[in-house]
């Protein structure tokens, strides 16, 4: 007999308070009996509709059943046969609007934690299950692997496991992409991003970093040096600005950079070189993950008053839902239809204020949400030390630039086709370098069904 | 890691290494920087490519001690390694279709300047430098430049070295006698390559600066270099190091580069007591 009651079992987190002035993970994650006792809410349904939900179609409700028999190491099989980051997706899939969004325990009530239950499952088999898997049998093919994020990982993951020699070049010195210099340590402990990386290693899979394509190497040289297939998973990295008036000031950041001192060059510990302000007011301007993840860690930073400033209402608001409410715990202020239209400064070259408008929700653009207009005459100024942009990034364009044949959309991203092929004969891409900024789980897809692509282009060439 | 193949003192604050890098050295070109860190809680430094061998896949730079991470980068020897090393980043100076250039140096500014002068000499070009020090115990690279070039002119602040004065001063001294630069390169202080491009753009000369800015990643992902260009916002890693003089917002760069002056200072004198108790 299922377990009915309506709501999850609930998450252990640290305190509000008390985890706004450190970095340690702030979810704590499910025990043993919690997760049983959440397993047992799973009804079980015929028609599947959680896994249509999902991006990679994980076997929801069959790991499930194993996690409620308390078979945690069968349940890590299953959601491995098709997810090879589960101790990520558990963390950071938007769930709300994926897999549990589709739950049908959602309709009266909460849905089964399925991201919670996925993140156990991959914590338990971490910590349990030690025993390295056996190193696959060359086939004898090299295929190189551009970027090293969740999309670059997971295409190099599969590949290994067919035989393929796999090289990975990575432009920064440590692996991971944004899992490593832009998601922060207190949602996903960098530990979890390098014991992933490992097991690739141990898999066969090579990772250069340091190597910059595009650079230090061309997609040209990669196929001289006999690298059959090229597999381009660079991301989308490059900051947008807004271009107001004093963007350029002092104190004025791109998300990007301040969450890269904080996470890649561990800024916020004692004892590391690499500097970052410590302001006393900040305002962040954005309104998704990244915009949340800049503010808590100015908050961790110890800023005593941060400002999300975001030019629709809550309802639109595209960060996972639990990490708006993490940041509410936490003190972060949320000024709503509202939107900076200039940076003020002082004598000295630093910000001292943002001077705002307010806006209000209109008709409904392409997107389908309602387009925010300016409300005339409504100017007014939030006093701050420090600005940061979290409104988009886009595909950096140094391979676009440096590759020939290799076409793009009108948005910089490079055009596939579903398979992940692109323009250019051997050259296959995917995650945000395609897409544009997405999430972990669509890149993971997209470098998934690359491989699948590569692996068929290969063995029939 | 990459091998510290040879280290050499140049004056009092400046040094000289040659590093195993192959795979930078097979792609260096002039204009072209690397970044660095030294250990394992260091932080990225950008440094010019001086020079480069692809034979012995070996890169030349060559640094002023001003802050922690080139104390630390200092403090290492022939033999030993720098943990990371990545380049060449930047885009390579713009050299062809060039016949006389003015090329100028300000202190170690003229460790940037030298591959350039270099690579335009091997080109064909006819190279006049300019360099500029406060006083002749900071003079670097003299008789390197020698080589590269038909004319070399040695000002310094204090008149203990060459000529006193600045390096406008003989710039504009060379125009007046008649001498018609296709362009003028310019790398050094930040002020110096402002009094430079005024000077440029009273007699129309085109001027080329090298740029400087704090930078992290430099692949263009964190936007903390960037500049203000013809009234445009351009990432100095990726957009350049070298840009149009005449359209860059100095002020606004100028100001930009002291945005970790208060952390730089601190972390500058407890390297300094460190190092001290150590030796
Ligand atoms: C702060 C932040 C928070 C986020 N939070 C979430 C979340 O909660 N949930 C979620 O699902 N998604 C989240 N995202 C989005 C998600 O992280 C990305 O969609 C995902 O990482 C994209 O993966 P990728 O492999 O395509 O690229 P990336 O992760 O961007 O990795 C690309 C890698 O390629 C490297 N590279 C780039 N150019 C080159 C080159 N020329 N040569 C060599 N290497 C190169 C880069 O250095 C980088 O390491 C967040 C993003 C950010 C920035
Ligand atoms: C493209 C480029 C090429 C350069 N080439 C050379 C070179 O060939 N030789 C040389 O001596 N110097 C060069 N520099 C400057 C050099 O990077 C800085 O001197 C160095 O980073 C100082 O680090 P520090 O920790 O020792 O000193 P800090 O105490 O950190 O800083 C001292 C000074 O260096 C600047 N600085 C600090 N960190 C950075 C950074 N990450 N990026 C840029 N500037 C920074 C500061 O604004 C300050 O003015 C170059 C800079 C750039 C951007
Ligand atoms: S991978 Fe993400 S979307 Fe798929 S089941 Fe897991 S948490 Fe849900
Ligand atoms: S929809 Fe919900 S209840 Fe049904 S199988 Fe999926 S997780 Fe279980
Ligand atoms: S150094 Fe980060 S964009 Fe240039």
């Amino acid at each position: 007999m299922a377990n009915m009651a309506n709501e999850k079992v609930k998450m252990p987190v640290q305190d509000g308070i008390v985890r706004s002035g450190n970095f340690d993970e702030v979810a704590l994650g499910y025990d043993e009996v919690m997760a049983v006792e959440e397993a047992t809410r799973c009804l079980n349904c015929v028609n599947r509709p959680c896994v249509s939900g999902c991006p990679v179609k994980v076997k929801i409700p069959d790991f499930i059943a194993e996690v409620a028999k308390g078979d945690f190491k069968k349940a890590y099989e299953v959601i491995h046969e098709t997810s090879s980051l589960p101790a990520v997706c558990g963390r950071v899939c938007p769930q709300e609007t994926q897999c549990e969004h589709k739950c049908v325990r959602g309709i009266k009530g909460e849905s089964v934690a399925i991201g919670r239950l996925e993140r156990f499952v991959a914590d338990w088999y971490r910590k349990n299950c030690k025993d390295a898997l056996p190193k696959p049998q060359s086939n004898g093919h090299k295929v190189a692997i551009v970027g090293s994020g969740p999309a670059g990982l997971t295409c190099a993951g599969d590949l290994a496991k067919l035989g393929y020699h796999v090289s990975v070049f990575e432009a920064l010195h440590v692996a991971g992409g944004v899992l490593m210099y832009g998601i922060p340590e207190f949602r996903l402990p960098k530990e979890i991003v390098q014991h992933e990386i490992e097991g690739l290693k141990q898999q066969g899979v090579e990772i250069e970093c340091n190597t910059v394509i595009g650079r230090s190497e061309s997609i040209d040289e990669l196929f001289e040096e006999g690298y059959e297939a090229v597999f381009i998973g660079s991301g989308a990295g490059l900051p947008n600005f807004m271009n107001l008036p004093g963007e350029n000031l002092k104190g004025v950041y791109s998300a990007n950079e301040f969450l890269t001192r904080c996470n890649l060059m561990k800024a916020y510990q004692e004892g590391v070189d690499t500097p970052i302000q410590r302001p006393e007011k900040a305002v962040i301007v954005g309104g998704g993950n990244v915009a949340m993840d800049a503010a808590r860690c100015a908050k961790r930073l110890g800023v005593k008053e941060v400002s999300i400033v975001y030019r629709r209402s809550m309802e639109e608001l595209p960060a996972r839902k639990e990490e708006v409410e993490h940041a509410m715990e936490e003190g972060i202020q949320f000024c709503l239809l509202r939107n900076p239209v200039r940076v003020l400064g002082n004598e000295e070259g630093w910000v001292k204020g943002v001077e705002c408008v307010e806006m209000e929700l209109g008709e409904p653009d392409e997107s389908g949400r309602r387009r925010p207009v300016e409300k005339a005459n409504s100017n007014f100024v939030i006093e701050a030390d420090c600005m940061i942009m979290a409104i988009g990034t886009s595909p950096n364009p140094l391979i676009r630039s440096t590759t020939e044949g290799l076409d793009t959309n009108r948005k910089g991203c490079l055009i596939t086709d579903e398979s992940g092929k692109t323009t250019r004969e051997g050259v296959f891409a995917g995650g945000d370098a395609v897409t544009g900024a997405a999430t972990v789980i669509l890149a993971m897809g997209a470098g998934k069904t690359a491989a699948k692509a590569i692996d068929e282009y290969i063995q029939n060439k | 890691m990459y091998t510290i193949l040879q280290k050499e003192r140049l004056n009092p604050t400046v040094s000289k290494m040659v590093v195993s890098a192959p795979k930078v050295a097979k792609k260096a070109k002039a204009g072209q920087f690397i970044i660095l860190r030294v250990h394992e809680n260091g932080e990225r430094i950008p440094l010019t490519i001086a020079d480069y061998d692809r034979e012995q896949g070996s890169i030349t730079i060559i640094y002023q001690i001003v802050g922690r991470t080139t104390m630390l980068l200092d403090q290492l020897t022939v033999g030993e390694a720098i943990l990371d090393f990545v380049g060449p980043l930047g885009k390579p100076s713009e050299i062809e279709g060039l016949h006389k250039v003015c090329v100028i140096g300000g202190g170690v500014g003229c460790a940037i300047a030298y591959p350039t002068a270099k690579a335009l000499y091997e080109n064909g070009a006819e190279v006049t430098v300019i360099t500029g020090f406060r006083n002749k115990d900071l003079v670097i690279l003299q008789d390197e430049f020698q080589k590269v070039c038909k004319d070399l002119h040695l000002v310094s602040d204090d008149g203990s070295t060459g000529k006193q004065g600045l390096v406008t001063n003989v710039l504009e001294e060379l125009i007046q006698n008649g001498e018609q630069f296709d362009e003028v390169i310019a790398i050094g202080p930040l002020v110096m390559m402002k009094f430079v491009c005024q000077l440029t753009k009273k007699y129309e000369i085109k001027t080329v600066v090298s740029m400087n800015p704090i930078m992290i990643d430099g692949t263009g992902m964190c936007g903390g270099c960037r500049l203000s260009v013809g009234g445009k916002t351009c990432f100095a890693c990726v957009d350049g190091p070298d840009f149009d003089g005449h359209a860059v917002d100095f002020d606004e760069a100028i100001s930009r580069s002291s945005s970790y002056r208060n952390e730089e200072q601190h972390a500058r004198e407890t390297t300094c007591n460190l190092l001290n108790k150590e030796a």
